[in-house]
């Protein structure tokens, strides 16, 4: 346990500013998850798999995958993101750290948003770096492959953002993961839409600014909004149990 | 009136299905969520009227549980 | 005004008014909505286009309108939850969100069935129809995440985060739905945008409104009510007020 917590637990005299609290967070959770390699490398065996799956189920032509590859591709990544998303508080919550988070001096929706950003890294950020090779597998052509792991760069932290929300509201619920998605699904079809849809008007040689600004707005109000309802949710949550 | 018979208000223009369905479903879903709403404020007051009832006097109260009770106090 | 605020909160006041509201609210509710539907069903004249198909539009119209605005209503309240933890206001939102849900899901059958006769298919991935779908998605969320937390002031205070999130994405839905729909398939023919409607056909339109309307206010007061008395049943008033009804 030494070297499980590393929680900036001091005395308000020598109080800790707020973003090196928001270091401190990310940096746990980065290394706590470490530990667990087997967790992080699941959501991203399950977008394979799920990738896989379209080809066997539908078709292996190259006309369908090349028309439904961009939202095969962001499909699979929205629901290994959800699935993730349980891990998000789970652990926190059953040592008590969380409410030591809750307890800190610090305002809540940073520290939120620190393990928000980390649940990010974790999982959005690898999704996004396996994307070209399974893009290349539906046989997106080069320059749809680059459009989509940009978006798929601006739009997977918005789904972790947005996700905590989901995560902290079914903090503590018996059937947490059925219920979870589907509060957040519906949330989702946003990110969905104009992650596909970019791909598609790059794959027809459109311009794609407008679409990835409009992305990018997205992920600037998730930044700005979720954290606090998520902060509100998890308070909620822990006054429950 | 729109129609010259009753046949022809039935029938709808041949669109009679449609447009009946469509009532038919309304009526149907409203009627219920009012029914289902008026049960529910019943079964609640019924609830909240045995709680509140006074309790039975002693004469037909069964005595056993509360003397089984009291013995095993000490 | 911090009295009036205070007053409105207080479900025993609330319960008083809504009782003696509630009988105005079904009478003309019940009359407004039938002499819509009925005006419309027998007396508007035959839409030139889709012939009496349109007729649908009395029961579609106002679901839909409601179903939208029911939703607007809740995050307002859950905004009143949040805020001022006003206990009504948290009643209203569970006591409303399954009246929702079913308002949406009429507002969807009826499309889809009108839909059949004029597009010739039950089901079309019309912006409209698709971003009502989400809505449905929305309120059912609301309704499994209230069920599945027993304590009522935390489930209360939970649903009302999701609403207002909720809320905050419906114009973000509408807008990418809008969006998409230009992208796959252009509008061709819209419900219910037509050039110009004769009054013969908005009077009774606005008429079946405004009574689902009132009909939704009587439904509001009544479930209100329920949920008041299921959670306040240790205060004395109601004990009271239960004591007289029975017996």
């Amino acid at each position: 346990m030494a070297s499980e917590a590393k929680l900036p637990v001091r005395t308000p005299e020598e109080s800790v500013s707020a973003l090196s609290a928001m270091k401190a967070v990310f940096s746990r959770d980065l290394k706590t998850a470490f530990r667990q390699p087997q967790d992080l490398l699941n959501p991203l065996l399950f977008f394979v798999m799920v990738v896989t799956l379209f080809p066997l189920g539908v078709s292996p032509e190259v006309a369908f995958l090349r028309e439904a590859g961009s939202g095969i591709l962001w499909v699979a990544a929205l629901l290994s993101v959800l699935l993730s998303l349980d891990h998000l508080y789970r652990h926190d919550f059953n040592d008590g750290t969380l409410e030591q988070l809750v307890l800190q001096p610090q305002p809540l929706f940073l520290l939120v948003l620190a393990k928000s950003l980390a649940h990010w890294v974790l999982t959005g950020l690898p999704l996004v770096m396996l994307a070209p090779v399974l893009g290349v597998m539906v046989h997106l052509e080069g320059n749809s492959v680059a459009i989509l792991c940009l978006t798929l760069l601006i739009g997977t932290p918005v789904l972790s953002l947005i996700g905590s929300i989901g995560a902290a509201l079914t903090l503590g619920l018996r059937s947490a993961g059925v219920l979870l998605s589907l509060l957040i699904i519906p949330l989702y079809i946003p990110v969905l839409i104009f992650g596909t849809g970019t791909v598609m008007a790059a794959s027809e040689s459109a311009s794609v600014g407008g679409q990835l600004a409009l992305m990018g707005a997205f992920l600037v109000l998730a930044l700005t909004l979720a954290p606090f309802a998520s902060a509100a949710a998890l308070r909620i949550s822990l006054s429950n149990s | 009136m729109a129609f010259d018979s009753f046949s022809a208000f039935l029938a709808m223009g041949g669109h009679g299905p449609y447009v009946w369905a469509c009532y038919a479903m309304f009526f149907l879903l409203m009627g219920v969520v009012i029914w289902w709403s008026l049960r529910q404020r019943r079964v609640v007051i019924a609830q909240q009227q045995r709680r509140a009832a006074p309790m039975p006097s002693a004469d037909e109260r069964p005595t056993a549980s509360f003397t089984r009770i009291e013995s095993s106090q000490d | 005004m911090w009295q009036i605020f205070h007053k409105l909160g207080s479900p025993k006041w609330f319960f008083g008014i809504a009782s003696t509201l509630m009988p105005w609210l079904l009478v003309a509710g019940a009359a407004l909505l039938m002499t819509g539907i009925v005006w419309g069903l027998v007396f508007a004249p035959q839409d030139y286009l889709q012939g009496n198909s349109y007729r649908i539009i009395f029961i579609h119209v106002p679901s839909a309108f409601l179903a939208q605005s029911v939703y607007i209503m809740m995050a307002v309240a859950a905004l009143v939850t949040l805020v001022w933890r006003m206990k009504l206001a948290d009643v209203f939102v569970t006591a409303v969100a399954p009246v929702g849900a079913v308002l949406t899901f009429l507002a969807l059958f009826t499309g889809a069935v009108w839909g059949k006769p004029t597009w010739g298919t039950w089901w079309i991935w019309d912006a409209r129809l698709t971003s009502m779908l989400i809505l449905l998605f929305l309120y059912f969320g609301v309704m499994a995440l209230g069920a599945a937390i027993s304590d009522e002031k935390s489930s209360a205070r939970a649903v009302a985060v999701l609403v207002l999130v909720g809320v905050v994405n419906i114009p973000i839905i509408k807008y990418s739905v809008e969006w998409w729909n230009t992208l796959h398939q252009p509008a061709t023919f819209k419900l219910t945008e037509k050039p110009s409607m004769p009054a013969e056909m908005w009077v009774p339109l606005l008429l079946s409104v405004l009574g689902l309307y009132l009909i939704f206010g009587w439904l509001a007061c009544l479930r209100m009510q329920t949920h008041i008395l299921a959670r306040e049943g240790r205060t004395r008033w109601v004990k009271e007020l239960v004591q007289a009804r029975g017996n």
